[in-house]
């Protein structure tokens, strides 16, 4: 359907969704391990003052690739008193949740699976399907570790998805559309005070959504300062520990799919999506845009893993104390304050 | 999945061994159905070797713990008494791995003591040098560790990159990173090398610099001290029945140190430095007099260089060494608290018994008492901010 | 070079003959040893060195923070103070083991012994292993030449005496005067039985595990003794001195002087024992 008129060949309905799911299923690797090596291999090491993996490949680049070699030839380990059925579901149903979130991501002005008309609801939706599997990878461990993981991790979970959702309420009621490519239009069409010349970013006026939109992303993907459930001090792995070869690899690849898949929604809410002022029109936007929007996912994935590398973990309590009394409160007055404004203006 | 299918028979003598192992803990389980028995150890990335603490849990929150130790257990106590006094220095450089000067020197002192031999002057100097810099080794270690075990991963790159340079100045002297066996009954194995004071003083500048950029970055940090302040609060009285010493009474506001308070022959009443104390007792403050240490050890050490007398190293002592009979007990203040020596000889060429008094033995004991009610996280961090290592409490 | 100077046990009454404190092969000639005496001593002086001919050394003045000590624990416990002894600034005091607790009491309550070192035992029954000393000895002195000739398993005691195989001893000491204290008690060879200070001291829960495990000391009102370093199944106590050490039985100690030479030092005599008495003799 969109492909249509960008290549000018005629598609049927499942010519053209499989050659979404292609290029979806290409990305989501794709972006996951490049996420890895810039920011768990080489940005990680060079805050810590050492070089990172430098051997396999010109400064370590194809270290992912034996990475994920290493994890796929292992041997498939299940313990002895797990419930082998649930102990295999859980990351399908953990990476299934991170996979649907790309379903709605655009990444250029053609360049999007289905443009929903409720797609923020859609992702936000989706993605909070990873708590079952979580839960799941967690109980049927038949390890203790694995357990406390998991049950802080379904609280942690839960906790933290009403900020995620109410800071993105505050873009919609701005945008007018729940719709992720009628956002960035929005924020593209906009202008601040009258100066259309490099749209609107919602980061300018829906700053604080931002800001919590982060700190409740950082939640979301379990990244210190609020990797509870996966300390490593303390529980080893935390719902994972009992996991290894591809199964392991399953949840690697589905905590920095997330974190690439929350990044290019937070790059499309708050930073403009795939869009630039003087972006070309047609085949060309189409080449720009994801490129565009690679480059904005970096500096959100930035921020998110600088934060990962520099602070301590909170506890359980303190989390959950972040979460109820703070972060909700400061979104809701974020909606009332939108809401005003917006009618108001 | 044929690889896991058809579970091989039930190897009875190996049952019956793993039920011998977990009936070895002697703990007194009750049988209730409530709570869960959580095994943090030996085998934990926490517990700074094999350590086994045992918690009954409700919830996150420990309401019965039990520290089990002798996973390491070396037998040192009966093996000094088979062994001569320089080969009982090596054994003695493996009790507190990190600073294993600090280990040599309170039984060296005790049998010079029982010899009536003093070494000389440079000597004293020097060997008061490098147990500073074993305690610097032992506590920059510390510093990033504590880090780790909160979450903050960055913060031990720079303590391992910046005890490397102790280390390494370590080595040039000894031959030993780790285990330098350097000392000798009647002084010290050889003299320093050349350029080594000079090295020695740039090292020290590095240290200082790593302490103030860990002040900012760990110490100040909001997260840090929500996670340690007003956790793990040992009262002084306590402590002192339990015999804590070291850092961790001294951040309950004892102000004791071994190295003032105790008559030594080493140089620390040569050279200007202070006792550092915190009034809480709790995590924070063991971690913040820990740091202060590191700073007024670098500051020893520079006090030290400056003043180095020159003279021989080694006194003159016999080329077998028989120590005459006689008991005396020895104990410095060492990186961990105060290790100690009872040293008794009945003239022959080993001790008759060695013994070791290791601080981390009487650290441990307190977590039983430490450990009711607090939740699981806390655990970690009490154990982090008492610091042990597992071969001062098992020798 | 004076034998008062040499930190020897004296002043114990009781207890097999000491040892002759002086070890003439030693060529010590360093300087006046470290037997300092205490800051506080004040209007009276050290020992100064004795005449070469006083066959019976005399005692030092004891240090009077010491003096005090001695004299509170012996007024407390009356007959349970058995005996006492200042060696190198440092106090010993014996006591009877049925006032073991209360000598521990005293301490904590009365003399402001606030901090609890260590407790451990010691059995002075000599190495059987290390047994046979003309075999093992390679620098035979006087005194080791006198000790060949006495029947194997003569127990020597310490500091303060004894009258037992097994003693249990702790150290105590206070944060405050930095002044401590060994609390030494004899124990019954057939079943060495002591009180448990843990109602005293809570530290010495794990020492008493330990000395219990170790030696095989019972301690009457402890909570619970277990076993702190050794597996369940362990049988024995590993640091009584007949518990055989399996190393050493195979393989004779201390075994051959090392003869690898040091770089840098002039090529040395072949190293028996020979270099010893020669060295010994030249100096």
């Amino acid at each position: 359907m969109t492909a249509l008129p960008l290549l000018a060949i005629e598609l049927s309905y499942w010519q053209a969704t499989a050659i979404k799911l292609g290029a979806v299923m290409t990305v989501i690797p794709l972006g996951s391990l490049v996420l890895v090596y810039v920011f768990l291999f080489k940005m990680m090491s060079h805050m810590q003052s050492r070089l990172g993996p430098m051997e396999a490949g010109p400064h370590g680049t194809l270290q992912v690739l034996a990475e994920a070699g290493k994890f796929l030839q292992k041997e498939d380990i299940f313990p002895a008193r797990a419930d082998r059925a649930v102990f295999g579901l859980a990351p399908v149903v953990v990476i299934v949740s991170t996979f649907m979130l790309y379903a709605v991501i655009p990444a250029g002005p053609d360049l999007i699976v289905e443009d929903l008309d409720v797609g923020v609801f859609f992702a936000l939706a989706v993605g909070s399907i990873s708590v079952i599997g979580i839960l799941m990878a967690g109980w049927s461990s038949a390890s203790k570790y694995s357990l406390l993981g998991a049950l802080r991790s379904a609280g942690q979970l839960i906790a933290y998805e009403l900020p995620l959702v109410l800071a993105v309420v505050g873009v919609v009621i701005q945008a007018g559309t729940m719709s992720l490519q009628g956002i960035v239009h929005a924020q593209a069409d906009g202008e601040i005070f009258g100066f259309g010349l490099i749209g609107n970013p919602f980061i300018l006026t829906q700053f604080i959504g931002f800001v919590i939109f982060l700190i409740a992303a950082q939640a979301e993907l379990t990244q210190t300062p609020f990797d509870m459930p996966v300390a490593e001090s303390e529980l080893v792995a935390g719902y994972m520990t009992e996991y290894s070869g591809f199964r392991f690899l399953f949840f690697f690849i589905a905590e920095f799919g997330s974190a690439f898949a929350l990044s290019g929604i937070a790059a499309t809410l708050f930073l403009g999506g795939w869009y630039v002022p003087f972006l070309p029109d047609g085949l060309l936007g189409n080449l720009a845009g994801p490129a565009v929007l690679g480059a904005k996912i970096m500096f959100v994935a930035f921020l998110i893993f600088w934060m990962r590398f520099t602070f301590p973990r909170f506890r359980e309590d303190q989390l959950q104390a972040i979460a109820w009394k703070f972060l909700i409160p400061a979104s809701l007055a974020n909606i009332v304050v939108t809401g005003i404004l917006k009618v108001v203006m | 999945m044929s690889l896991t299918s058809n579970p091989a028979p039930v190897d009875w003598q190996k049952a019956s061994y793993v039920a011998a192992q977990a009936a070895d803990a002697r703990v007194n389980v009750e049988l209730e159905t409530e709570g869960m028995i959580l095994n943090i150890g030996p085998q934990h990335p926490a517990t700074h070797g094999t350590l086994r603490v045992v918690v009954r849990l409700d919830g996150e929150e420990v309401v019965w713990a039990e520290p089990i130790c002798g996973y390491m257990h070396r037998g040192y106590e009966k093996l000094t008494e088979v062994r001569t006094y320089p080969q009982v220095t090596t054994l003695i450089n493996r009790i507190d791995w990190l600073g294993s000067f600090a280990n040599e020197v309170p039984f060296i002192l005790g049998a010079e003591q029982l010899m009536g031999i003093e070494a000389p002057p440079r000597a004293q100097w020097i060997r008061t040098i490098f147990f500073e810099m074993a305690r610097i080794a032992n506590l920059t270690l510390f510093l990033g560790d504590m880090g780790v075990q909160l979450g903050a991963l960055t913060p031990v790159f720079y303590a391992f990159r910046d005890r490397e340079y102790v280390l390494n100045l370590i080595e040039s002297a000894t031959g030993g990173r780790f285990h330098p066996n350097y000392d000798r009954i009647g002084g010290l194995k050889d003299d320093l090398p050349r350029g080594w004071i000079d090295e020695c003083q740039g090292a020290m500048r590095k240290v200082r610099s790593f302490c103030d950029e860990l002040e900012d970055l760990l110490m100040g940090n909001e997260i840090f001290q929500a996670r340690t302040r007003g956790i793990g609060v040992i009262p002084a009285a306590i402590g002192l029945d339990y015999g804590m010493s070291g850092a961790n009474i001294r951040a309950s506001g004892i102000d004791w140190d071994l190295r003032r308070d105790s008559e030594s022959p080493l140089a620390w009443k040569e050279v200007d430095w202070k006792v550092w104390t915190h009034p809480d007792g709790d995590s924070f403050a063991r971690y913040w007099v820990r740091l202060q240490e590191v700073r007024e050890a670098t500051s020893i050490v520079d006090q030290l260089l400056e003043g180095l007398p020159a003279g021989p190293i080694m006194s003159k002592v016999p080329k077998i060494i028989k120590v005459p009979a006689g008991e005396v007990w020895c104990h410095t203040e060492n990186p961990l608290g105060e290790m100690g020596y009872y040293i008794v000889s009945q003239g022959g060429l080993g001790p008759f018994r060695c013994k070791i008094r290791s601080a981390s033995f009487n650290n441990v004991s307190i977590l039983s008492w430490l450990l009711k009610g607090v939740y699981v996280p806390d655990v970690i961090t009490i154990l982090a901010s008492l610091y042990f290592i597992l071969g001062d409490i098992d020798r | 070079m004076s034998p008062a100077d040499t930190p020897s046990p004296e002043g114990a009454a009781e207890g097999a003959p000491e040892k002759a404190p002086e070890s003439a092969a030693e060529p010590v000639t360093a300087p006046e040893p470290e037997t300092a005496p205490e800051p506080e001593a004040a209007p009276e002086p050290e020992a100064a060195p004795e005449p070469e001919a006083a066959p019976e050394p005399e005692p030092e003045p004891v240090d009077p923070k010491l003096q005090v000590l001695i004299d509170s624990l012996r007024e407390r416990l009356g007959d349970g103070f058995v005996a006492s002894d200042v060696v190198g600034g440092d106090l010993w005091v014996r006591v009877d083991v049925s006032q073991w607790r209360r000598a521990a009491e005293v301490a904590k309550g009365e003399l402001g012994m606030d901090y609890f070192c260590f407790l451990s035992g010691i059995d002075w029954l000599p190495n059987p292993l290390l047994a046979g000393r003309d075999v093992w000895d390679p620098n035979p002195n006087e005194a080791s030449e006198a000790a060949v000739d006495e029947p194997v398993g003569t127990i020597h005691t310490g500091i303060a005496g004894g009258d037992t195989r097994f003693q249990v001893f702790a150290r105590l000491y206070s944060t405050r005067t930095h002044v401590g204290i060994t609390l030494k008690a004899d124990l019954d060879d057939e079943s060495p039985t002591a009180p448990s200070l843990t109602s005293v001291y809570r530290g010495a829960d794990w020492h008493e595990r330990e000395a219990w495990e170790m030696y095989g000391f019972d301690f009457e009102g402890h909570p619970g003794l277990r076993h702190m370093y050794l597996p369940g199944e362990f049988e024995g106590h590993p640091l009584r001195k007949d518990f055989p050490m399996l190393a050493r039985e195979v393989k004779p100690w201390p075994g051959l002087v090392d003869k690898e030479q040091i770089p840098g030092e002039a090529a040395e005599p072949d190293a028996s024992e020979t270099v010893s008495s020669e060295e010994a003799a030249a100096t």
